[in-house]
């Protein structure tokens, strides 16, 4: 097997990735990186990011409202030190990311300009139009081109990690273009792998969300942390699920029931706010768990607009004008245009929550490190607890820059101490990953498709783990997933192709997602009380003596993971209750 | 949805297919794939996929037109499969990998000359006036900000590449639109002062003086770049660079 040997291999070349590479090769021009991705780097998903990146800059704004905002908005399942840490550095991240060259929109005098965002209590969100994610995906990537220490391996898809002497040293992965198995050998190891958003039904995600990140550090034995935490974005195309920005509503757009009454009102974010006038951390600009929470209400009262799509309510954004929509939200206008035949500048539009981000994943310490020595993990596919239990809009862009930076230097800071890694027996781990992939590629009857696999995964998410959960939805998805699980080693392949074989890296894609969603599901079912993004039917109330703690799944190759806690990082705010109604500002 | 949107039918696919492991020349293979009308053609693709041809293979992720993955020729058009939409063709539609690229296999072209070339023209920041983050951000105007920022937002999809008749014909040694309209972007980037060691790759005959201004680039740029206005831009700015160095010697530096 052809091997690469590196210093530190990256696995995943979205916004972390990138970060963390740029910063290895910034501090050392002698280190030797592999970046490993199954999509060329332009295509991550953080290219799909539209509202922008919070980081205080202006003189209204303070670290302290930063901090309060995101643990408040976190129902305080953050861990407070992280965050502390978090909002530090976001302002020098989104600075650096200028220097760069990303065009951040700006002020007549030529300073950065900042917009509204939900749950946020000042104006701090840094924004690119409405193409925010893509602007800064795209100056990191070019950025990288600079640095003749960065090796890219593009449309390479990891399949093991390879861990000796209780410490990461590479990975094995497929080369697309040949079907081979490579194997990278390095001293450090940092998965940025992205989230898990495709296991649901209906999502914003693109194709390659599919949790490849977190079910490697999974199945190497590093926890899940907080995997019930699925944020619902309020504002999807209700055919597609293609995101529209929360910036449509921080622009000054509304959001209305059939009977066109702006509902929030009813639901602690009142009083309604002037029309084209947004009011901070309240109605519209509430965070999305509430958002989302009170459509699904709306809808069980019977006041959503009917669709062919499903109950929906409106997105009303025609009082802002053509002039300012072109400005600000261009992107909302084609993707509406193109995809449900609308034009916000004259109609309505209708909407509906959809699956967007995972709070949860591989389990870090502040230094984006995991529990296995050598391995580290930054941005979506990540847990170090700056989000809890619901992100607010905008944290996420810079939380891949801030931890993907500081995992680019904790991996530096780690391989500098490191003895060579015994090459016989990470050669022998990776001819057994050859061996398994080979058993997979080779199989000749499988009765189960991956289609149909999916289709009942994602179906059962839906039904069991969406915006509002129970014991009962939650204990049927968890028995539907044990049994796909087991079914997926059925799983039949067509494709018997070395080149660009998109049928067994489906078959891989569905085993990662099997994982993540068992973890999904299992750690809901084990929570039992109402938090953030986490919502049960039978157990309403936030539950602190029990569970101001983290979910922390472990993996079991054929019985459901083992959930443990592990206590909240608490240090200056106390758990208090959210407050996002406008009457006592 | 006066459109008829929510129609279906029965559309009739004809792919390219082409397995380098076993044949020699591409071939066309016919799918009919029931399709609503409010689908686009990635739509179509996926179904048949997932129903029909699990082996064929094609790229895509984001289905929202910003991750430039799903590039490809429909009806000899270089296109985003999310961007096109089923109703807007009739009869049979044939389905292609990006012109002017090898093909990988099916649909999936080769897109290692591409990203060669982005490499090529030093497509990051090289700063006028270096600053420290405690310096805080460089100041740059709407207006600045306006001279370049169209060309600022290009995906990669490299349709204008598929497009091109002298990326074709020059056997891809030219540098391409695409490329040339990123370097440009950094040239007229207030806050860079990398133009020259730019000009060294594009202002030259693989660079934009091969580009005979066909305009087809912009014409498919999905995300209206306007890549030959870029090119334009450049030749006008090296012809003035020409004559300063060979008429006006002592404006030299």
């Amino acid at each position: 097997m052809e091997t690469f040997k590196a210093d530190v291999a990256i696995i995943g070349a979205g916004g972390a990735g990138l970060r963390a590479a740029i910063a290895l090769a910034q501090a050392d021009s002698k280190i030797r990186i592999a970046l490993i991705s199954k999509v060329y780097p332009m295509r991550s998903h953080t290219c799909a990011a539209e509202g922008g990146a919070a980081g205080v800059v202006k003189p209204d704004d303070s670290y302290e409202q930063h901090f309060h905002d995101t643990v408040g908005g976190g129902d305080w399942l953050c861990d407070q030190d992280a965050v502390e840490y978090f909002i530090h550095e976001a302002p020098k991240e989104l600075t650096q990311l200028e220097h760069w060259g990303c065009p951040w929109n700006r002020e007549p005098d030529g300073s950065v300009a900042v917009r509204p965002f939900g749950g946020m209590k000042i104006q701090r969100t840094w924004f690119a139009a409405d193409k925010s994610g893509f602007h800064i995906l795209h100056t990191l990537f070019q950025t990288t081109l600079q640095y003749p220490n960065i090796q890219r391996f593009d449309e390479y898809y990891a399949t093991d990690l390879l861990v000796d002497d209780g410490r990461c040293q590479g990975l094995t992965a497929i080369e697309m273009k040949t079907g081979q198995m490579r194997r990278f050998q390095a001293r450090a190891v940092i998965i940025a792998g992205g989230g898990a958003g495709r296991i649901f039904p209906f999502n914003t995600n693109g194709a390659i969300k599919t949790g490849d990140g977190m079910a490697l550090a999974y199945r190497a034995g590093v926890p899940l942390k907080d995997m019930e935490f699925v944020q619902f974005h309020p504002t999807g195309l209700p055919n597609t699920g293609t995101l529209l920005t929360e910036a449509c509503r921080s622009e000054g757009g509304v959001l209305l029931n059939k009977d066109n009454y702006r509902f929030l009102q009813d639901y602690g974010m009142g009083p309604e706010t002037p029309l084209g006038k947004p009011e901070l951390k309240t109605m519209e600009l509430g965070p999305r768990d509430r958002v989302s929470q009170s459509i699904w209400h709306e809808i069980q009262k019977g006041r959503a607009v009917k669709t062919t799509w499903g109950d929906c309510v409106w997105l009303d954004m025609r009082h802002l004008g053509e002039k300012k929509i072109n400005e600000r939200l261009p992107f909302v206008r084609d993707i509406c245009i193109s995809y449900l035949g609308i034009d916000p500048v004259a109609e309505m539009v209708p909407i509906r929550p959809v699956a967007h981000y995972m709070m949860g994943g591989i389990h870090t310490d502040l230094n984006a490190a995991t529990s296995i020595p050598g391995l580290f993990a930054a941005g979506e596919c990540a847990c170090v607890s700056i989000n809890g239990a619901n992100r607010l809009g905008s944290n996420s862009l810079v939380e891949i820059l801030v931890f993907g930076h500081r995992a680019g230097l904790s991996a530096l800071e780690y391989v500098r101490d490191q003895k060579p890694g015994n090459d016989a027996a990470l050669a022998s781990q990776g001819e057994a990953a050859q061996a398994k992939l080979r058993a997979l590629f080779m199989r000749d009857v499988g009765k189960e498709s991956i289609a149909g696999l999916r289709k009942e995964m994602t179906d059962t998410m839906g039904e069991g783990v969406g915006i509002y959960r129970t014991a009962h939805g939650l204990t049927e998805t968890c028995n539907k997933l044990a049994d796909l699980r087991r079914r997926y080693a059925d799983v039949a392949l067509h494709d018997k192709t070395n080149v660009y074989n998109t049928d067994l890296l489906s078959a891989l894609e569905l085993g990662s997602m099997l994982d993540c969603a068992e973890a999904v599901a299992v750690s809901g079912l084990e929570r039992k009380e109402s938090r953030g993004a986490h919502q049960r039917l039978d157990f309403t109330a936030r539950d602190d003596n029990k569970y101001l703690k983290h979910s922390m799944a472990y993996y079991s190759q054929t019985e459901r993971p083992r959930i443990e806690y592990r206590d909240v990082v608490i240090t200056t705010s106390p758990p208090g209750v959210r407050d996002y109604s406008g009457a006592k500002k | 949805m006066s459109d008829n949107r929510l129609g279906a039918r029965q559309v009739e696919l004809e792919v390219l297919r082409y397995n380098p492991d076993r044949d020699e020349t591409p071939s066309y293979q016919r799918y009919s794939v029931p399709c609503k009308n409010e689908w686009c053609m990635l739509d179509a693709l996926n179904y048949l996929k997932d129903h029909i041809d699990p082996t064929l293979a094609y790229r895509w992720s984001c289905h929202m037109q910003v991750c430039g993955s799903c590039g490809m020729m429909i009806n000899g058009e270089p296109k985003l499969a999310c961007k096109a939409m089923v109703r807007d063709y009739e009869g049979v539609i044939r389905l292609e990998p990006l012109a002017h690229f090898p093909i990988e296999r099916d649909l999936v072209s080769v897109a290692d000359d591409f990203m060669d070339k982005l490499k090529r023209v030093k497509p990051y920041l090289i700063p006028a006036k270096p600053k420290t983050l405690e310096e805080g951000e460089y100041k740059q105007t709407p207006a600045q900000m306006q001279r370049y920022r169209r060309f600022s937002m290009c995906i990669n999809c490299m349709l204008c590449y598929a497009a091109c008749p002298e990326y074709g014909l020059t056997k891809s040694k030219f540098i391409g639109p695409a490329a040339i309209t990123l370097a440009h972007r950094y040239n007229l980037d207030s806050r860079d002062g990398g133009r020259d060691e730019r000009q060294e790759e594009i202002a030259t005959n693989e660079g934009v003086w091969e580009c005979t201004f066909v305009g087809a680039c912009s014409d498919v740029c999905p995300k209206h770049v306007d890549p030959a206005s870029a090119l334009q831009q450049v030749k006008v700015a090296s012809t003035v660079d020409w004559y300063l160095e060979h008429f006006m010697s002592w404006n030299k530096k």
